[in-house]
């Protein structure tokens, strides 16, 4: 508490002195970080927050963009979603900030999303999600589906895989995820019967989605588990989880106490990154699979320097309120900063901070070699990358085992796979 | 200050901001000196003033501490929100002509309960019925059964939880945790513009004036007096002849009311309402704007709700890592320090200064003798 005091007391000494020092704004661009500090969802988005504070200092100081400096203006949505709707209004409207990097729920980047199209903003959106959306105001480095659920499946029936359970928290991502991993696995020769997790049927009872749904903050999954067994009795079965957050901790912990493992039915997780990891018990998890466009554990030059960069920044700043110590570094985190280095590449291939020419130059096709390989931009402002899946190890790190090279972002699914 | 005075005051005051609120801020907003993100900051805080009035009719009033008002006001807002969910027409990602969500559910016509949303009139009917209906049924089994004081908090908050959990599924197909965003159209204009914005501003004020004025007279009625008497002591209400349940009652869906209308005029203006509007803690928010401005006033409400939010939203800007500290210190000092609110404040500091000038003339008077 003592120690808060005397930080609130020095933030307000800064507050004072940076008012005095305000001269030189003509040589920085003001850049918004829209994050939830506080709340629910501060857990996972304040890494997002120290990462791109992270990344604006290494460009500063190598010089800026276009000559200037990137000054951040960070704003907390508090998880509150109506919240992030006037912070990006403030943002835009207020600070005009020449580019934005936030959102982590799907609800939030809903909420932010009409009032970047209304103002010509530019919003670039680090975290997988559900695609069937493609704003010309917003730049999804984030995974699309066909980034994380499909190439997971494609491992599963490569492994020999015959029957695939859908698992998943009652919300957006998971829901479209569900619908289209169905379409995907009817394409794929899988019968309807080796779906589980039961079907949804519209009015008439033709079969329109599949999956099993548990509320937020769920902890019972006694029955879902033992459903599982069952499932998995043929020893070709497979989990899909897109379940979400503290969820995953009674889930794991009943998959276990029902005897089931990695060995016996693989449950490949699309929400659990290092940095959730840091919260779950990572033994009952060991051997269960991953699928991101980045994992810490990639073995290349380019992966290590910013592994190594990120953890002598975090020792070296000065910025209140960040955690020093256990830090890891996550797909989130990487997408975030993959997309200031794709925004700064626009920029200057650009000349220009203007919305409009940034944006048709990111759409041209820009490459950026990140700690995760190459990343280009594609015309319908998503990004091709690498696929990632990987075994979870019990020091919450990630073994890869497999990897696709340059897949293409696509966020219109629905529809597209035909049933054989 | 004799009544009349103070009433002739309070009604230069009333009329004094209402021309300010309804007419000049407008006005300066179309002239580019007041922006269209203050003037829209302004109308949201206005609808919590509303959703403030609510709590404080309950609490302040009648001594019936309701944390389930987050209820109300998001069902009017979610009833609202289904129209303008059917304004969008195939203006949606999807550009199909029922809304998004409902495709990702796989649906491919609108279901059978939406289609009446379509007219406004209906939907800003429904503004009124849905929650006055809730209300209804609710206060009538809690007050019949004379539930009161922390069990009826307790129920009210369980009656928003539970109604948080409902519409935070998906196959509720009332749009799931995402809720309703990406409003286009409201009666044919533009949701977005300023000028719509504007409107929606005027409206909400307008709304806030009226109530103020009804629940002022309310307060001075035979009615107020027994609301009172109730938060004071029920048993002597009950005694005397009157039959508290039902004042109880009316009070209840009165303050519901207020708040859905609260809630229908502010979906519009922030652009999105979702469940977690909903959750028990939106109430308990609500509660200590309440608290801060000064309860069992009408004044206080307002006041409380625009102090607390003006400062949640400089200080998730000025200060996003300890914003929370500062509204903490704020509800801490008052609790400790200002019991009665801040529009307690001028009283304390007046009975501060005659005591003092009091204690000073009694030193000085043995020097003059």
């Amino acid at each position: 508490m003592i120690t808060k005091f005397t930080q609130l007391l020095s933030v307000g000494a800064l507050a004072l002195g940076a008012s005095f020092g305000t001269a030189h704004a003509a040589e920085t661009v003001k850049v918004g970080i829209l994050h939830s500090l506080s709340g629910t969802m501060a857990i996972s988005e304040t890494s997002l927050r120290d990462v791109l504070l992270f990344t604006f200092d290494e460009i500063n100081a190598k010089g800026g963009v276009l000559g200037k400096k990137i000054e951040p203006v960070v704003v907390d949505g508090a998880s509150n979603w109506p919240l992030f709707a006037e912070k990006a209004k403030q943002l835009l409207e207020q600070d005009k900030v020449a580019v934005t990097f936030g959102c982590w729920t799907s609800v939030s980047r809903k909420s932010v999303l009409p009032v970047y199209e209304k103002n010509n903003g530019l919003l670039f959106y680090p975290v997988q999600y559900e695609g069937e959306e493609e704003s010309q105001n917003v730049a999804y480095t984030a995974e699309a589906v066909n980034q994380q659920a499909t190439p997971a499946v494609d491992y599963y029936l490569a492994e020999g895989k015959k029957k695939f359970y859908l698992l998943g928290s009652d919300y957006v991502y998971p829901q479209t995820t569900n619908l289209v991993l169905l379409e995907y696995l009817l394409s794929k020769g899988v019968k309807l019967e080796n779906i589980g997790g039961g079907f949804k049927k519209d009015e008439s009872g033709k079969i329109i989605s599949a999956g099993k749904y548990t509320p937020f903050g769920h902890t019972d999954y006694q029955q879902i588990v033992s459903e599982i067994k069952q499932f998995a009795a043929s020893g070709d079965a497979c989990v899909i989880s897109t379940l979400n957050g503290d969820t995953n901790v009674p889930f794991f912990k009943e998959y276990a106490a029902a005897g089931l493992s990695a060995e016996k039915c693989p449950v490949v997780s699309f929400s659990i990154s290092e940095d959730e990891f840091r919260g779950l018990p990572a033994k009952q998890l060991v051997g269960q699979l991953g699928c991101w466009t980045y994992f810490q554990s990639i073995n290349t030059p380019a992966n290590k320097k910013f592994v190594a960069d990120f953890q002598a920044w975090l020792k070296t700043t000065k910025t209140p309120g960040i955690v020093k110590d256990g830090r890891v570094t996550c797909s989130p985190m990487v997408l975030s900063y993959v997309g200031v280095y794709l925004w700064k590449a626009a920029v200057e291939k650009a000349g220009s901070f203007d919305v409009d020419k940034v944006r048709a130059a990111y759409k041209s096709g820009l490459s950026f070699d990140g700690p995760g390989g190459k990343v280009t931009t594609q015309k319908n402002m998503h990004v091709t990358k690498n696929v990632f899946i990987g075994e979870t190890k019990a020091d919450g790190q990630f073994k890869i085992v497999k990897s696709f090279d340059n897949v293409y972002g696509e966020p219109w699914l629905k529809g597209k796979f035909k049933a054989k | 200050m004799s009544a009349p005075t103070t009433r002739r005051i309070e009604f230069i005051a009333v009329a004094v901001i209402a021309t300010l609120l309804i007419v000049v801020f407008p006005l300066l907003n179309s002239a580019g000196v007041i922006s269209n993100f203050t003037l829209n900051l302004w109308g949201k805080y206005l609808c919590y003033a509303l959703l403030a009035i609510s709590v404080d009719l309950l609490w302040g009033y009648t001594g019936l501490l309701s944390l389930g008002q987050a209820l109300f006001f998001s069902l009017g807002g979610y009833m609202l929100g289904m129209h303008l969910m059917r304004m969008i027409g195939d203006l949606g990602q999807y550009k199909k002509p029922i809304p998004d969500f409902l495709i990702f559910l796989g649906w491919t016509e609108l279901p059978t309960f939406w289609k009446p949303f379509s007219s406004f009139p209906f939907a800003a009917a429904m503004v009124i019925l849905l929650p006055g209906l809730v209300a209804l049924l609710f206060g009538f089994l809690a007050f019949r059964s004379r539930i009161k004081g922390v069990y009826f908090s307790i129920l009210t908050q369980a009656l928003t939880y539970g109604g948080s959990l409902m519409f935070f599924r998906n196959d509720m197909l009332m749009g799931g945790n995402n809720g309703f965003t990406d409003y286009k159209f409201l009666l044919g204009a533009d949701v977005r513009d300023a000028s719509t914005q504007r409107a929606l501003f005027i409206a909400t004020a307008v709304t806030l004036v009226l109530v103020y004025l009804g629940c002022s007279w309310l307060s001075r009625t035979k009615l107020g007096l027994i609301q009172r008497a109730i938060r004071d002591g029920e048993n002597r209400v009950l005694f005397s002849g009157y039959a508290a349940a039902g004042f109880k009652l009316f009070i209840f869906v009165v303050a519901a009311l207020i708040a859905s209308v609260g809630g229908a005029l502010y979906v519009p203006q922030v652009g999105i309402i979702n469940p977690s509007e909903m959750t028990p803690d939106k109430s308990l928010e609500a509660v200590v704007w309440v608290a801060v401005g000064g309860r069992g006033t009408l004044v206080g409400p307002v006041i409380g709700a625009i102090v607390v939010n003006a400062l949640k939203s400089w200080a998730t800007r000025a200060y996003p890592d300890l914003w929370l500290f500062f509204l903490g210190g704020m509800f801490i000092i008052v609790v400790l320090l200002l019991p009665g609110g801040i529009v307690s404040l001028p009283g304390r500091i007046k009975t501060w200064w005659a005591r003092r000038t009091a204690a000073s003339a009694e030193t000085a008077a043995p020097l003059a003798s």
